[in-house]
């Protein structure tokens, strides 16, 4: 402290125009030597003796006006001129001037290094004057707030730091919150797609969860659409509404799925149980019960329907059968949000919120999957919802991954890689491969709820439909492909007339009757 | 790996401090990846735990690390680590936005160095793998970290530790306006270790 005097004098020596420094001491000067003990008792420094001999030699060594006033600002008083007085001190040569902290004085040199509250929590601790009970009762919540006992404790850190990032690095994740369009690909594409939808349904208590599956598009032309705890049927030809079922108490719809032949629907519950209706007669046929919890996720293979729930099961039920349960396979660790067999029936895929998709291999001469996956895909980050295997190359199966991930994954099945991702830059809710064109489009969350129109396997942006107000969860194609319906959480269902087909090639495309395997042999 | 004996798959101390660095290692790492910290460029891939982890190839992160962590791991084996926090700063402001608790348990009733563990490696695997997957899924919440930010790593030590050459000690990373969140925790039955992510509510 000696330098300090020393200094202090020379300025006082030099500084011809500063503040008087000699003569009696003013009385607002002797009144705050009175109370040096409280206000160092007050001061935030972080030791007491320093405080102490800090506010001693301001008073005593230099009795200047601008001293007095820095014992003052310290202690209780704060009269308002004398901050700004203080503050002009700084800018004569003092000691402290070398270490050029913008907000440094001369007895705390940094400021921001500091830590006040801890500093004056430790000063008052020492105090007698607390009664027992407040002193357990601050030994308490300074428990609560560090652990432990802090005084008992170090904090260490190795001195050489990992770098920061680049400077003009930006956070990537930024993306996903800006709203900004990503512009699409500057190769127009050939064709007109409109921008609008063509129609928009309500779908009022449609219910906002990324792990069901809420519509789906019959070969008859029907739409089923789960809202809640009600079923309803639309009929895309004539604009029929009919409900199906209503289901009573707490319980609601997690998962609905149309047969191949397109009368009949699987409607998987909360309560673990899988309805079959018939849509015609608006009739119940069975209720197969065997899974624990909600059934999110339900595939149709011939007269077999997997099923998977929140438990993480995955089960196939022969619909024909008593006895229904063919097999039961702990598929994933989590909920099975996304299954759907491949469109030549070789290969069943699974994707969970475990983040895991796993390719079941049919069993020869069945229409259920092996127990044993053929291959499973670690690679997306988040859960496994949007799986849609391609029409034409029945071996490539596309995949979506929620907020963590973002990726569009295509697999190659028969080999077991990996032969394209796509970062999309939001959540991916469900994927559709178009039927008509070598395209395919997905469902996204936020930022722009939009739907993406991907030319494959180029995987340009041909185009993107926005209009939904909130995340796109499941999308559903119109028998003949040329309808994209997409069901948002903002209580709406829009179709878009995305993929309607050349009136010259039209007439190339041959409407194949189906045979089905089915309908001799349920009753 | 961990030191797993033939005869009764058990861990030893040591190899269960190993089992802890190993998850700090690739939780940190992801971390860093998750929350956007460096160009995702500088992360590749690496399996393990049955999950693709993305790991930094940053030379000078890898180097922190590894000497933290071998640090920590010593220090494990000794029992005298309370916690390991990673703190995000924001560089320009040094204002604290994030921090990243594992909170280290002791277990067991023998405290000589001999202490092993009968729990199979392959179920203190997924608990770890279970974890991790909450790590990567809590960008769907935490704020966005719209600044260049640094991170450091602070080790809450028993206050008879020694000071090894270049490490020192430095002042706890309080947030304003904290929000909490606990992730699952696992356990080796030497070490259980807890992850807490504090960080700041914009909203409040």
């Amino acid at each position: 402290m000696s330098q300090f005097k020393y200094m202090n004098d020379m300025n006082d020596l030099f500084n011809l125009d500063g503040p008087l420094s000699r003569g009696p001491l003013l009385r607002f000067q002797k009144k705050s030597q009175e109370n040096v003990n409280i206000s160092s008792n007050l001061s935030l420094n972080s030791s007491k003796q320093k405080s102490m001999s800090v506010s001693n030699l301001s008073t005593s060594k230099t009795p200047t006006k601008n001293g007095g006033s820095d014992v003052i600002r310290l202690g209780r008083k704060t009269p308002s001129k004398t901050p700004s007085k203080a503050r002009s001190k700084s800018t004569t040569p003092t000691p402290n001037k070398g270490a050029k902290t913008p907000n440094a004085d001369r007895f705390i040199p940094s400021r921001s290094a500091t830590n006040f509250d801890l500093a004056h929590f430790k000063l008052g601790q020492n105090d007698n004057l607390l009664s027992p009970s407040s002193k357990e009762l601050q030994k308490n919540i300074c428990e609560s707030l560090h652990g432990e006992d802090i005084s008992k404790q170090k904090i260490l850190s190795y001195q050489k730091k990992a770098p920061s990032a680049p400077e003009g690095f930006m956070n990537p994740m930024k993306v996903i919150y800006s709203q900004t369009k990503t512009p699409a690909s500057a190769k127009s594409s050939s064709r007109y797609i409109p921008q609008a939808p063509d129609r928009i349904l309500d779908a009022p208590d449609i219910i906002d969860d990324y792990y069901l599956n809420l519509v789906d598009w019959s070969s008859n032309n029907i739409l089923a659409a789960a809202l809640g705890a009600h079923v309803f049927l639309w009929n895309a030809g004539t604009g029929n509404i009919e409900e199906l079922l209503a289901l009573e108490g707490n319980d609601y719809v997690c998962s609905l799925s149309w047969i191949q032949e397109g009368n009949y629907l699987a409607v998987g519950t909360t309560t673990g149980t899988v309805e079959l209706w018939d849509c015609a007669t608006v009739k119940r046929l069975r209720t197969m019960p065997g899974h624990s919890a909600r059934v999110g996720s339900l595939a149709w293979n011939s007269y077999v329907l997997s099923s998977g729930s929140r438990s993480g099961q995955l089960i196939h039920h022969d619909v024909r059968q008593r006895e229904h349960v063919v097999s039961t396979i702990s598929a994933h660790s989590q909920e099975i949000c996304g299954l759907k067999w491949s469109t030549d029936k070789k290969y069943l895929a699974s994707g969970g919120n475990d983040n895991v998709l796993n390719i079941w291999p049919a069993v020869s001469g069945g229409f259920h999957s092996q127990p044993q996956p053929l291959h499973t895909f670690t690679a997306h980050q988040a859960a496994v919802k949007a799986l849609a295997w391609c029409p034409w190359q029945p071996h490539i199966l596309a995949s979506g991954g929620g907020t963590a991930d973002r990726h569009i994954r295509f697999w190659n099945c028969n080999t077991g890689a990996c032969v394209n991702s796509v970062d999309t830059k939001s959540q991916v809710c469900s994927l559709l491969w178009s039927t008509n064109y070598k395209e395919l489009i997905s469902g996204h969350g936020f930022a722009n709820n939009e739907l993406i129109i991907w030319k494959y396997p180029s995987m340009t942006k041909v185009t993107e439909l926005m209009g939904h107000t909130a995340r796109v969860l499941h999308l559903a194609m119109s028998p003949d492909g040329t309808t994209v319906l997409s069901a948002g959480a903002d209580e709406t269902l829009r179709l878009w007339k995305c993929f309607v087909m050349n009136p010259l090639k039209k007439k190339e495309v041959q409407v194949k009757s189906k045979t089905s395997a089915l309908k001799q042999s349920i009753r | 790996m961990a030191t797993v004996l033939k005869n009764k798959s058990s861990i030893t101390l040591r190899g269960s401090a190993e089992i802890v660095c190993d998850y700090l290692n690739y939780g940190i790492n992801s971390i860093l990846y998750q929350r956007g910290l460096y160009p995702p460029e500088t992360f590749r891939n690496e399996e393990n735990y049955e999950l693709v982890m993305l790991m930094s190839t940053d030379q000078k992160i890898k180097e922190f690390l590894e000497k933290t962590l071998a640090q920590v791991k010593d220090w494990l084996v000794e029992r005298i680590v309370n916690k390991i926090a990673l703190v995000i700063t924001n560089v320009k402001t040094l204002e604290v936005l994030e921090r990243w608790d594992f909170n280290v348990e002791y277990e067991g009733n023998d405290t000589s160095k001999e202490q092993k563990s009968e729990k199979p490696l392959n179920i203190i695997k997924k608990e770890i793998r279970d974890v991790l997957r909450q790590i990567t899924s809590s960008v769907s919440f935490l704020p966005l970290l719209d600044c260049l930010c640094s991170f450091d790593i602070h080790i809450y030590t028993k206050d008879d530790v020694e000071l090894p050459n270049e490490w020192a000690e430095s002042e706890p990373a309080n947030i304003k306006n904290a929000q909490c969140v606990k992730m699952k925790s696992f356990s080796t039955n030497i070490h259980k270790m807890e992850t807490v992510v504090t960080y700041k509510n914009e909203d409040f």
